[in-house]
């Protein structure tokens, strides 16, 4: 495919807002995870939560919207001049040209969790959500999109992406697909999940939560702990001797197995990233730096390892953040792109966080420590999702 | 914007009254209405599995693999678009309120099927597709939004591409905000035009301006379900109307020509 310019990128995750408070953390190998404190009735688990999101309203023109997860949202956007970059945009290319593609996975479903927790019964003897909650925007899975679109002023398509935690992986495939058919000219792309019951208890249903902060890869792991990001990045065609990072390739695929286990030869993983491979135009062993999406879960870090192992040489510098950051989900593409495109812009290699002890089933290209490489060329994000949803994404440095 | 071109290969519907495409069809020509009381069925489940589909997944599947069928195309050979204005809305009222009930006691599998890409994942689960599927949302602009990424599939290489649009009913509190009456389902195969096969041919621009209100019968029989602002290109598909304008969300509208052949 053509490659695409990466003209601005950001992310606000538990490290702090903008890509400097992501780059800083990482090389200090500083996590964001703390104890449990969400909600009134927290497991025992540790989790990747967003300081000052109670505290800060949305303005005025934008309270419809008001929310956790929009409010993550126009947090994110404000850092690192994203929404300047995408008024520059706005003016050069149009705003019906310019398209708002974001990925999550729940979406403001915590408003709908509190409109239930604060039912309020009419003299009919009807339970109805309080009044400052009968806004039915945020209690749809639109609700970050339709946030974005109105909050940037941008025309062009406007969709939700919403395939669990390989949503914002796609709206950067989803978006290629938008420029490279000449529906517009530059997409904004991104996406934002927060922390909330569903994912908390559900995760915990499941039995995929640690009491423990995350251990990725590490031989005694045993789950995950949950995070909330908000992410973004604009994509414009490049243009001759454009000098910064791209969108190289991208791979997307299903496993066809099981709605919550990754297929046990990891089959689905192996086919995105062979896709975005192939798209690229480039050779396995042409990646330098490759973020896993790596939950920490027994299950996914083997098979994924195996895949891994199975594709790149044992060189491959491969390594899952979430020790860092949490699983953030639906936001897991975009804070771990935004990983990717900072190794690409600084060298700096992320290792893993709390793990110590090595899984002889993985290989060698997951690794532990941090390292600094300033020569790679390539990086790449995996990110695989419920449904057997996977998709891999390839970036450059022209 | 460039405009983009498909030629519709097959045709899967159902909503209440109406179980299939030939009953849509009929009923938009006469008025009358299929078997009542029926459900969808998620057919390439295994039984186990079709019993416990949630409406949105039975719906969807049901959608899919009529469409398939009327394309002459096995769904594993398909990458597939799913849109939906809210998923499962029962779903999502039964994790609401268990979680103000007794959060600890959340099933996990209705927690796997709460995903917005749950209808998706079980179609690749039971097609044994490996190709690429998507799930996404748009509010009241799903259907265009979804049929503009599948059209945007066909641009950029792939021969063929399976849409599927579905939403469910209302169910508790959140049906005060998030309004849906019955199922409804719709499927398209679409595929690039190769000039000469038979079949529908639909071009697509998007451009400002507003989705008008639709008589067509489908339109009214459905009109109460959130996935409703498709209807309008289905009655056209019915009954030979040439140019239908859906809305595409923020002030936008994606309009389609048809060209019956």
């Amino acid at each position: 495919m053509p490659a695409l310019a990466i003209t601005a990128y950001t992310a606000t995750t538990a490290l702090g807002r903008g890509r400097a408070a992501q780059e800083a953390a990482l090389r200090g190998r500083r996590s964001g995870l703390r104890p449990n404190d969400f909600g009134r009735d927290p497991l025992p688990t540790w989790i990747g939560r967003v300081d000052g999101l109670e505290d800060a309203p949305l303005p005025k023109a934008l309270a419809e919207w008001d929310c956790r997860n929009n409010r993550l949202a126009w947090m994110a956007l404000q850092a690192d001049g994203l929404l300047d970059a995408v008024a520059a945009a706005r003016t050069r290319h149009g705003a019906e040209r310019v398209a708002v593609v974001i990925g999550t996975s729940t979406a403001s479903i915590g408003a709908t969790e509190d409109g239930y927790a604060r039912l309020e019964t009419g003299a009919d003897g009807v339970a109805r959500f309080p009044p400052d909650l009968t806004r039915p925007i945020v209690h749809t899975p639109h609700s970050p999109g339709d946030f974005v679109r109105v909050a940037t002023g941008l025309r062009g398509p406007c969709v939700t992406v919403a395939t669990a935690c390989s949503s914002s992986a796609k709206v950067f495939a989803q978006a290629a697909r938008l420029l490279n058919a000449g529906v517009v000219d530059a997409a904004l792309v991104g996406g934002v999940d927060t922390l909330c019951g569903s994912v908390l208890f559900g995760f915990n249903a499941l039995g995929l939560v640690s009491s423990a902060p995350c251990r990725p890869f590490d031989r005694d792991r045993d789950g995950l702990s949950l995070g909330e990001a908000g992410g973004f990045a604009l994509l414009e065609r490049a243009t001759a001797g454009h000098g910064g990072l791209q969108l190289r390739g991208y791979g997307e695929s299903s496993d066809a197995h099981h709605m919550s286990s990754p297929h046990p030869d990891g089959l689905g993983a192996s086919l995105a990233m062979r896709d975005a491979l192939a798209r690229a135009g480039i050779a396995a062993r042409e990646v330098g730096y490759l973020n896993l999406h790596g939950t920490s879960t027994p299950a996914n870090d083997t098979i994924e390892a195996r895949a891994v192992a199975a594709l790149f040489p044992d060189s491959l510098h491969a390594s899952s953040t979430k020790g860092w950051t949490g699983h953030t989900l639906g936001a897991a593409g975009i804070v771990e792109s935004v990983f990717a495109l900072l190794a690409l812009e600084h060298g700096l290699l992320p290792g893993i966080l709390h793990s110590t002890l090595h899984d002889e089933a993985c290989g060698a290209q997951i690794r532990f420590d941090n390292a600094e490489d300033t020569t790679i060329r390539y990086a790449m994000n995996n990110s695989f999702g419920f449904g057997g949803n996977n998709s891999a994404l390839v970036f450059g440095r022209a | 914007m460039s405009t983009l071109v498909a030629r519709i290969e097959g045709i899967g519907f159902w909503l209440d009254g109406l179980p299939s495409w030939a009953d849509a069809v009929t009923h938009a020509a006469t008025g009358t209405l299929g078997a009542e009381g029926g459900k969808p069925v998620a057919r390439l489940l295994a039984p186990n599995e079709r019993r416990r589909a949630p409406p949105s997944v039975a719906v969807a599947l049901d959608v899919a693999q009529a469409a398939c069928d009327a394309a002459g195309r096995a769904p594993a050979d398909l990458p597939s678009v799913f849109t939906s204005t809210h998923g499962d809305l029962g779903i999502t009222d039964y994790m609401c309120a268990t979680l103000v009930s007794d959060p600890r006691a959340l099933s996990p599998t209705r927690f796997h099927n709460s995903v917005h890409n749950a209808a998706a994942g079980y179609w690749t689960i039971g097609a044994g597709c490996l190709h690429p599927a998507t799930a996404l949302t748009a509010y009241r602009a799903s259907f265009a939004q979804g049929l503009l990424e599948a059209l945007s599939q066909l641009a950029c290489g792939d021969p063929a591409v399976l849409l599927v649009a579905y939403d469910t009913s209302d169910v508790g509190p959140l049906g005060q905000v998030s309004r849906s009456e019955g199922l409804l389902g719709a499927a398209l195969v679409l595929s690039t035009d190769n000039g000469d096969a038979p079949g529908t041919r639909l071009r697509a621009t998007l451009t400002d301006g507003t989705a008008p209100a639709s008589r067509g019968a489908l339109a009214q029989r459905g009109a109460g379900n959130a996935m409703a602002p498709m209807l309008p290109l289905f009655d056209a598909l019915a009954t030979g109307g040439d140019l239908v304008v859906l809305d595409a969300g923020g002030g936008r509208v994606l309009r389609v020509e048809l060209a019956h052949g």
